[in-house]
């Protein structure tokens, strides 16, 4: 029996809606005056961050602890890491402690996938970012918000995104947001088209189930949603391209260009954003980009994630790990 | 409460049908009036599903009689239950309280069956987090009696007495197409 959140390809349509409808009752609880649910009493979380992350940790830890969990946070930097301890004996340790999840953000692509299946430990693992693999909290937040926006609260509920356009600008070769968006929206039934500099598009892109485009100003015209990605200098070891000015003048979003996408469509950006670079003041702040939104629902989206994978006494969200003859 | 509805309808016999469940809410409505003295501070809270539709079905009567609007909302207890971790975990329902808020207002329940009391005792729990009533008090369309906590209704519908291998049924019109309460005989499996 799975229950992890690994990929968000992982997810089938009617889980996936499962978890947006979830969320958009949990959303419900920031407006109360006491912010908690007893759902997780008596369940112990471990926040295991081995890359540095501020808001996806404290995401989560909203979560947990509206849900009445025991949170325990871990961050590699002055941990038993730093001293060379293994990814296996640091499972264990915490399997010995009894916690009943892992939510695990790693710079290797793959690390949550071998937390979860190599049998270390008997937790559920929820992966909050491993390398430039995958983001499915992030994707599934993305999704919410954009189906608040572009279909409605309450019209939302039992929806998908059938029919929207995306459009997800940026470095998508070092984003694991970009994929994890990629798989969940085109089983929402959306359609998505990456925009990047030849040099920051994948190499396999074509099996992706997506479209890419160079020309960024054709696409705007047609999308509903227009997500910006921060260009990662961090994982960046080669010139990608020749200058940041350049750059921002052919891929950035700055106020023209907004005003050439239609009426209702909305800007998004996983945050941190990079103001000047991929995305310009005047469109950060205007009140078409959803950054501040965003955040708000990934404490919804978590919380429902949380609540499916730990609530009961077996998983809402049936997952289909390919093993074998399973179909994907 | 029910949901495996495998036992074949036509057995089920109906013990209320749709104008029986009118005259009986009138009822009810009345007998909250009479006890809140006018029901100034009456806040009505269904229990999802079915009592979220007899709350607002109530609410009308209520508004017949008063003249007044009567706030009314719904609270889901799924988060509350005592055999949350007996079960795979449920769908969630809506919660929508009122705007005013519940705090110092009379807060009536409204469930369509009560059984075991476990329900109650939960919802019990949720208010705990939205707010302090001044009272609360149960409304049920049928007390099917069985209880297994110290909990008893304000407003009755109908007092059905029911044996354990018995199933009571409210089906209503904004959900089944049909007002009735049917009585019926638990399949042999469960």
């Amino acid at each position: 029996m799975m229950r992890h959140l690994i990929s968000a390809a992982d997810l089938s349509r009617d889980d996936a809606v499962l978890i947006l409808d979830t969320a958009e009752e949990m959303a419900r609880v920031a407006d109360r005056p006491i912010k908690k649910l007893p759902a997780l009493r008596g369940r112990t979380v471990v926040n295991l961050f081995f890359e540095d992350s501020t808001r996806t940790r404290i995401s989560f830890e909203a979560a947990e602890k509206r849900l009445s969990a025991d949170v325990i946070n871990f961050a590699a930097k002055g941990s038993s890491v730093s001293k060379g301890e293994s990814l296996k004996d640091t499972a264990q340790t915490l399997e010995a402690m009894g916690v009943d999840a892992v939510v695990i953000r790693h710079g290797a692509s793959g690390a949550p996938y071998r937390l979860a299946t190599s049998g270390w430990i008997d937790a559920a693992v929820i992966n909050a970012g491993d390398g430039t693999h995958q983001h499915p909290t992030q994707a599934l937040l993305d999704a919410f918000t954009m189906r608040r926006r572009l279909v409605g609260r309450d019209a939302g509920l039992g929806q998908d995104l059938a029919g929207k356009r995306i459009t997800i600008v940026g470095d998508v070769l070092h984003s694991r947001v970009a994929r994890s968006n990629v798989d969940l929206l085109h089983t929402l039934g959306a359609e998505v088209t990456l925009v990047a500099p030849p040099t920051l598009v994948p190499v396999g892109v074509e099996r992706w189930p997506c479209e890419v485009s160079y020309d960024l100003d054709g696409v705007l015209s047609k999308s509903d949603a227009v997500m910006m990605l921060r260009v990662q200098r961090e994982r960046m070891n080669a010139a990608f391209f020749p200058t940041e000015r350049e750059y921002s003048r052919r891929y950035g979003l700055d106020g023209e260009r907004m005003a050439k996408m239609p009426e209702h469509a909305i800007v998004m950006h996983p945050g941190p954003m990079v103001r000047g670079m991929e995305i310009t003041a005047e469109v950060a702040d205007s009140d078409r980009c959803t950054v501040v939104e965003q955040v708000a629902n990934g404490v919804s989206i978590r919380m429902a994630v949380l609540y499916l994978l730990l609530g009961g006494n077996e998983p809402a969200v049936t997952h289909t790990r390919p093993t074998g003859s399973e179909e994907k | 409460m029910d949901t495996q509805d495998t036992k074949d309808p036509a057995a089920a016999r109906p013990v209320l049908e749709g104008p029986d469940i009118a005259r009986v809410l009138t009822r009810i409505a009345h007998e909250i009036v009479e006890r809140a003295k006018g029901a100034d501070d009456v806040v009505l809270l269904g229990i999802p599903t079915r009592g979220v539709f007899l709350a607002r079905r109530l609410a009308e009567k209520l508004q017949e009689i008063t003249g007044r609007k009567i706030p009314v909302g719904s609270l889901d207890i799924t988060m509350y239950r005592d055999d949350l971790r007996m079960h795979p975990p449920r769908a969630l329902a809506r919660t929508e309280i009122p705007g005013d808020g519940i705090d110092g207002r009379l807060v009536v329940l409204v469930d369509d069956v009560l059984f075991s009391g476990r329900t109650i005792r939960a919802a019990l729990d949720a208010l705990n987090d939205i707010g302090r009533p001044r009272a609360v008090q149960l409304a049920v369309l049928v007390d099917r009696g069985h209880r297994e906590l110290p909990i008893r209704a304000d407003y009755v519908g109908k007092n059905l007495p029911t044996s354990l291998r018995e199933t009571v049924k409210v089906q209503l019109t904004e959900e089944d197409g049909r007002d009735a309460v049917l009585l019926g005989a638990k399949p042999a499996s469960a």
